[in-house]
This record gives structure tokens, sequence and C-alpha cells, in this order.
């Protein structure tokens, strides 16, 4: 089975790359755009496909608010950046403001809703859990939209064109490359806390063995909410680096972005960090690929059958152990 | 008993939601006339709101400790017992039936309309009700039928002219047949992955129905669905308002009772088995595949059903009545109501759709409420508002 599973998986990629090696010789340059700009989108479901994959690591359960903590720094960075922008305050100042306030935001919000809608149900089924994950989902999503608008706002850019950029504009704009730049420096630093803090270490521990690592003196409970905090930054500097990119934001921005970072994780191997960054890349890139040489839309559709396609083939993903069910 | 300590610490907990929903709650920007507002009433309210949210939050969580140690045994919800109860169970069950007989009569033909989209819901319900009430299956694309149900009787009508009560089986099987391959696949996995899995199918129906205009005419949709007939003859506009509430309403009766006689059957017992522990119930030689899907499949029969009932009754489709937001208010039926609990999910239904109806100045907090409710009712009362009730089977001792 597993044999016939990887000899499929070849077939499909010499096919695909057969088809793909002549449009890429009639057109190159158009080419590396799509690679390019599937880099960003990957970058993007890297910074959120981290959080779904390290609460999943420890707690076991898919996190659907992670979505919503996403949209939630984008909106703070917009009306922080707007107000202290008609206060006539220095645009670097802003640009600081408005990411510390966004990460700060999102980092209380996945805190407040992990000891709200998770931690009286850590011992429940995970339906349950599941079930509550996506109630408060469907809640900040309606809170947002009560507190301020329905409507799309418009999101200036908080990066500016740089100057010494000018020369490679048209292949890669500046807020692409920031977006690529940022990311790999978030992943090193996430990398560097996961492997040599004490934090990390404890959080490692805690994903292998919840009961065992209290045992060993271990604040599991401030782990988790540790977990948490971590996951729901890498958030919001990607909610505020795309909203940069897209130009606007809605309170329902989280939804679709949550669901691909999700299937990013899980492509990788739920529960693995590395996982998590390879599988956004591989979902980001082939997407763009998707969409720049096939039907733009049904860009989403892509992304949900490459989901069903791992899920049924490769469950445990590319870099995933398996794992059997012990009774 | 409310201590000190509790009132201080909810003073806290109110302090800290004041911070966390500032930036959202009292700020707000118009980036178009650049003007920005501050509504610090928004301000106080949260603190009021947070600070009794706290207090009740933490005496409810309190209550449910103490709940847990005392022995529960019997744990029979009223209703049921009611129900259980001889002499108060056919009076009941009449009052019900007679007022579902003369409801269209008495009330105008609005509320007659609202009555059927509520009881499309109870239909929908109960059908997921199986899915995830029974099997334990997190289906979240359960819309994904529905719509399949609706377009069966808006596309075989329009092209060959087929009616309501011809439509009606081939939908359901339909629906059977979706729900088989659909389920075939994604069955396999594990319950928190079939959850995206499903979610995913019912945008990819949704998508698909929006893009692919040579079929359903793609977001414009297909109107002028006939409404039923009655051996032939076509009722006016009124009174086949009142005759989709008759089929409506034998339905919902059809359905009810093939849901109460699966949920006694080998299956149905295999279902509740396979939701409490898969690994025991392999072991006991149920085929935890086949009769997985076979509960898939039944599901996504009832919502064919459904759709072809609201398909005949707005007498238009199109890709947006079947959002994710559908599939997320019938699985807030369910919780809510009590998985696993027909009379749970019926109470559910009614109470969930009719209510925003009604209250139609709140109607815009409703998803807010909803997604609230789901995090309360997992958090303090997992089983819902009616539990469902297990068969118990008793042991009589032997008199000598």
């Amino acid at each position: 089975m597993r044999k016939l599973n990887i000899l499929l998986g070849v077939a499909i990629a010499g096919i695909a790359g057969f088809f793909g090696i002549k449009e890429i010789i009639a057109d190159p340059v158009y080419f590396l755009e799509l690679v390019l700009g599937g880099l960003t989108r990957g970058s993007i479901y890297a910074l959120i496909a981290l959080g779904y994959t390290m609460v999943y690591g420890i707690i076991q359960l898919i996190n659907f608010a992670h979505g919503e903590i996403y949209m939630i720094g984008a909106m703070t960075a917009l009306i922080v950046a707007s107000v202290l922008g008609l206060w006539g305050w220095n645009s670097g100042v802003i640009v600081f403001l408005a990411f510390a306030f966004a990460i700060l935001y999102s980092c209380a919000y996945g805190f407040t809703v992990e000891k709200i809608a998770y931690k009286p149900l850590r011992n429940a089924p995970r339906l349950s859990a599941l079930i509550s994950a996506i109630g408060m989902s469907l809640f900040l999503q309606n809170y947002v939209m009560l507190a301020q608008t329905p409507e799309f706002m418009p999101f200036e850019s908080l990066i500016p064109d740089f100057q010494f950029w000018e020369p490679f504009a048209h292949i890669i704009t500046a807020v692409e490359m920031s977006i690529i730049v940022t990311t790999v420096i978030v992943m090193i630093l996430l990398g560097m806390l996961i492997k040599f803090t004490k934090i990390g270490k404890a959080m490692r521990a805690t994903a292998q063995d919840k009961v065992m690592a209290s045992l060993v003196g271990i604040n599991v409970n401030r782990v988790i909410s540790t977990t948490f905090v971590v996951g729901s930054a890498t958030a919001a500097i990607g909610g505020v680096l795309i909203a940069c990119h897209v130009g606007q934001v809605n309170f329902f921005i989280g939804f679709l972005a949550g669901i691909k970072a999700f299937i990013a994780a899980v492509l990788g191997g739920i529960g693995s960090v590395p996982g998590a960054v390879l599988g956004s890349l591989v979902l980001g890139i082939s997407e763009s690929m998707f969409t720049g040489y096939f039907w733009s839309e049904y860009e989403d559709v892509f992304a949900f059958t490459i989901l069903v396609i791992i899920l049924i083939f490769r469950p445990s993903g590319i870099l995933g152990k398996d794992e059997t069910s012990k009774v | 008993m409310v201590t000190k300590k509790e009132i201080k610490q909810s003073f806290f907990i109110a302090l800290w939601f004041m911070v966390l929903t500032f930036p959202l709650m009292v700020i707000k920007v118009n980036t178009i006339k650049n003007i920005v507002v501050f509504r610090w009433t928004n301000l106080i309210w949260v603190g009021i709101v947070g600070f009794l949210a706290s207090l009740i939050w933490n005496y409810f969580l309190r209550m449910k400790d103490e709940k847990k140690k005392a022995d529960t045994k019997d744990n029979i919800p009223i209703v049921h017992r009611l129900l259980q109860n001889e002499k108060f169970r056919i009076p009941f069950l009449a009052a019900i039936g007679i007022f579902a007989l003369v409801y269209p009569f008495v009330f105008p033909m609005y509320h007659t309309s609202i009555m059927i989209s509520a009881l499309v819901y109870v239909m929908l319900g109960l059908g997921l009700n199986i899915v995830v009430g029974l099997a334990g299956l997190l289906d979240l694309g359960y819309v994904a039928f529905y719509a399949v149900g609706a377009y069966a009787y808006a596309l075989l009508n329009l092209h060959f002219g087929i009616s309501f009560w011809v439509v009606l089986p081939i939908a359901a099987l339909l629906g059977t047949i979706f729900g088989t391959l659909l389920g075939y696949p994604v069955l396999r996995l594990r319950g928190d992955y079939l959850a995206i899995v499903t979610l995913g199918f019912g945008e990819i129906i949704r998508i698909v129905l929006e893009n692919w205009d040579e079929l359903g005419n793609g977001p414009r949709g297909i109107g002028n669905i006939p409404s039923p007939s009655f051996f032939g003859h076509q009722f006016n506009q009124h009174n086949s308002v009142i005759y989709i509430y008759f089929i409506v309403i034998a339905l919902v009766l059809l359905t009810i009772f093939f849901v109460n006689r699966l949920e006694n059957s080998r299956i149905g017992r295999a279902w509740i088995a396979l939701r409490d522990d898969e690994i025991a119930c392999q072991a006991m030689g149920i085929d935890k595949f086949k009769t997985k899907l076979t509960a898939f499949a039944l599901g996504a029969t009832w919502a064919a059903l459904g759709g072809v009932v609201f398909a005949a009754k707005t007498s238009f489709i199109n890709p947006m009545s079947f959002t994710i937001w559908e599939s997320i208010t019938i699985l807030c039926v369910v919780v809510i109501g009590g998985m696993g609990s027909a009379i749970g999910v019926i109470a559910g239904a009614l109470v969930l759709i009719l209510l925003p109806e009604y209250l139609r100045a709140v109607a815009e907090y409703r998803m807010l409420v909803f997604g609230a409710l789901q995090v309360v009712v997992m958090v303090f009362k997992p089983e819902g508002l009616i539990q469902g009730v297990r068969k118990i089977y008793k042991f009589k001792k032997v008199e000598e």
C-alpha cells in the first residue's frame, strides 16, 4: 500500500512536471512571478499555521478561533495606524506601534479564548472542545462585525516602497519581499525559542506527555497558555503583513486564511513545526501555480482538494509521524 | 454565595475585558471621511457585562464541580419523565397535534411561512443528529446535501418538468448517493480531520455552483420553481403555503418515526457505541467503516429531502442559501438542543429559528449569540438543553 502511494505520487508529479516544463520555457518571467507570489502566500500561511500546529501538538485541538485571532491582529493594526495617522504622528513610530499593538492584542485574545473556551474542557471529549472552538470563532467574527463594520475597510500599507528595492520591484514588490524576510526572521526566532529556551523545552515535554511533564514540575497550564500566546503573536504578524499586501480588511478574512493555514499544517504534518512551514510553502506555491496556469476561480476548491488527497493517502502529512491508537 | 474574593476577581476580569475590547469596541475610524469616534459608553457596558458575566460564570463552574462530586444517578430530564408518564403523554401529544393542525388556519400566512422554515430545520436537525449526535461524526458540510436536494428539484423540474412528488424520492436517493460518495474517502479520518474535510466539501459544492453557469445559472440562481401539486391540482399562492406546511408536517413526522426506529435498531445502537468507544466497538465485531458510512449517507438523505422542500417553498434558489453559516446553524440546533436526543433537536430547531424571526430587532446578533451559546453549552451542559436518554436494560430479580 505504501509503495503504491509513492508510485502514484511520482506518476502524478511526473505528468505535472512534463506539462510544467513546457509552460516554463514558454514564459520564464511569468513562472518566476508565480513562484515568488506563491512564496509570499506561503509565508503568510506559515505564520498562521504555526499557531495551529503548536496548539495541536500540545492539546490535540484544532483551534478554530485561530483565524479570528489573525483577523483581530490586522484590525487592531488598522485602527491604531489610522488613529495615529490622523493625529499626525511620525510614520516610523506608527509602523512600530501598529505592529506592537496588533501583537499585544492578539496575544491577549489568544490567552483569553483559551481560558474561556478550552480550559474548562481539558478533560472533555474532543468533539466538545471542537464545537466550543467553532462557537468561539463564530462569536469573535460577529463581535468584530458588530463593533466595527461588515464592510471592507481600506488598509493603508504600513510598509513603504523602499528606494533601494526599486530595480527589482517589477518582479516582486517591496511589501512581498518584507513579508518573506519577516517570516524567515520569525521562523528563526521561534525555532530558537523552542530549541534553546526553558519554556521551549517545557513545551516539547508537554507535547510528548502532559502527565509526565507535570510530574517533573512543569506547570502545564502555563505552558499551554504560552503556546496560545506565541501562536497568536505569529498570527498577528501575518495578519498585519497580509493586510499591507492586500490593502483591505474585514471581519471575515480570518475564516478562509485560517482554514488554508490549517490545510497547510495538515499537509506538513500537524504537530510538527518545520512541517507547518514546509506545508505552507508547498501549498502557497502550488496554489499560485494552479491559479496562474488553470482556473483562478477554483482557487479555494484546489486547496480543499489537496487536503482531501493528503488525508486519504498520507494522513500524517509530509513530516508527520504515523501514530496508532492505543486503548 | 459570593465571597469578597470572587467580587475582587470579577472586578479585575471586568477591567481585563475593558482593556481587551478597547480598540474594537470604543474606537471607530472612518477612513474615508477621516474621523475618529470614541464610543466611551461601550466601555462602561463592557465593564458591567464583564463583571456580571464573570460572577455568573464562576458560580456555574463551581456548581458544575459540586454536581460532579455528588452522585447523580437519576438524571433524566423532566421532558422525558413527563413523556414516559402514560397519563400525561396522550393529552400532551394530542394538544401538539391539534395545535399543528389548526396553526395555518388561525395565524396569518407570514407565520405559517416562518413555521415552515422552522420545520425544515427540524428535519435537517434530525438528519444531522444521526451523523453528529448518534454516530459522533462532526459534519460541517451538511449544507452541501441540502443544496443537492434543492438543486435536484430545481433542475429536474426546469429541464424535464418532473413534479415535486416524483423528485422527492429521487432527491432522497441522490442525497444517499452523494453522502456515500463523499463519505467513502473521508470517513477513514479521525474526528477532527473529518470536520475540516466536510467543511471543505461544503464549500467546494457552493463554489462550483457559483462558478458553473451552465448548471444552475451561477450566482443568479434558478427562479420560478413550482410549488407542489395535489393530484394534479395546483393551489393558489395562499393555499399552497398551507399545503406545503402540511407536507412538511408529514415529512417531519416521518423523520421522527424513522429516527426513532433507527435509534433503537441494531445499527442505531452500533452508532452510539461507536461514538462512545471506537476500539471497544471494533473488538465487538462492528464494522466501523460501514457503520459510519450508513450514518453519513442517511444524514445526507434527510438533508436532500429538506432541500427539496426548501426549493418548493421559496421558489427561488441560488448558491447564497448554502453557505457555511447554514451548516453552522444546523449544527447549533443539534448541539444546543441536545446531541443524540430527538426531542432536544426539535425544541432546539423551533427555538433557534423562530426566536430570531420574531425578535427582528436583535436578528443581527443572532450569530453572535449562537457562537456564545455553543461555548457556554459545551462548557456547562455538554449534553445540550434536553438530554438524550439511553436505553437501559433492567434486570428483575426473580422472587422465590
